[in-house]
């Protein structure tokens, strides 16, 4: 198998992951922290056991599906959330919206369920371990649909999710080391790389889908990223500049 | 059923979140699968329309959202 088509999938769900592992682990530390490590831990555990029921579920699926209509199709969903992360990950870099904080989405949750206190005792548990599930299962959704869309197709599920999984312990290794948000990950540049990937994976399917015959065949993906590269930091070059109309 | 709405628009919001982004990268895929299937003999002509078509609604959106509110 091609390093120029491994490397990258194991990359871009290793990156990936490593962003939406951070995001996760802030709203179950917020949980344990303000109502107890019980429930936060109960709700992360149903969480990953339906992610896992839902990867145990769409794998045979993916086997019956034609190949270049597996591709089509995860193409189009890779490259708008490629684009997604690249377009939000340029407005950031240039300052036209607020960057994601850790210690804010923290603060703001922990505020949120302090707030949300009730007398019952059994309900706060719900409440609690209710939050840290969706957390868990909203951002492992992110996790697997990208270890599918970068590894299916090409028979890369396997180094994918072993890159994915290896973010995830990653993180929940520092979070527990600190207990506290990971906020000296660099976000943004990490959301601008796999927006780089993602989108360049998506275009390369979806060529492939349609049948088109890259030049460089898997090679093509790494011109593909370059592009994207060089267009996205365009792009935060022309965000930053003062708008012409706000200066007449 | 809210809760299922929300989760539902939640997961949604995954792929879309610029409405206009996304329309237009539908549209540049479906004008590529047209240029694929009326040209079959020439199918990096779809390719070609489908990279330099997402490059461009990638960084016509970034300049529109800069002209926009701050609160893209």
């Amino acid at each position: 198998m091609s390093w120029t088509v491994t490397a990258p999938a194991v990359f871009s769900a290793f990156l990936s992951s490593l962003v939406e592992a951070v995001e996760a682990l802030t709203i179950v530390l917020a949980v344990g922290t303000v109502r107890g490590w019980r429930p936060a831990g109960l709700g992360t555990l149903a969480g990953l056991i339906v992610l896992v029921l839902i990867v145990l579920a769409l794998g045979p699926l993916l086997d019956r599906v034609p190949l270049d209509l597996l591709q089509l199709a995860i193409g189009i969903l890779l490259l708008l959330f490629g684009m997604r992360w690249l377009r939000k990950a340029i407005l950031r870099a240039a300052g036209i919206i607020a960057r994601h904080d850790e210690t804010l989405a923290y603060a703001s949750e922990t505020a949120q369920l302090r707030a949300q206190a009730s007398p019952l005792r059994a309900q706060l548990d719900w409440v609690a371990a209710l939050a840290s599930f969706k957390a868990v299962l909203l951002e492992g959704l992110e996790v697997v649909f990208i270890v599918i869309a970068v590894g299916a197709g090409r028979g890369l599920i396997v180094p994918a999710s072993l890159g994915a999984i290896a973010a995830c312990l990653l993180v929940a290794a520092a979070g527990l080391a600190v207990h506290r948000p990971l906020t000296r990950v660099p976000e943004n540049t990490l959301k601008f790389a796999v927006g780089v990937m993602l989108s360049a994976f998506g275009v390369f399917w979806i060529g492939e889908g349609l049948g088109v015959a890259w030049p460089g065949a898997d090679l093509a993906i790494v011109a593909f990223a370059g592009l994207f590269l060089a267009v996205g930091l365009a792009g935060v070059g022309l965000a930053r500049q003062p708008h012409r109309e706000a200066l007449q | 059923m809210n809760e299922l709405i929300t989760a539902l628009a939640q997961v949604a919001h995954l792929f879309v979140e610029d409405g206009a982004l996304a329309l237009t990268i539908l549209g540049v895929v479906i004008l590529a699968a047209l240029f694929a299937f009326g040209l079959p003999d020439h199918p990096l002509v779809a390719g070609a329309i489908l990279l330099a078509g997402c490059l461009a609604a990638l960084i016509t959106n970034v300049v529109r959202a800069r002209r926009g509110p701050r609160s893209a």
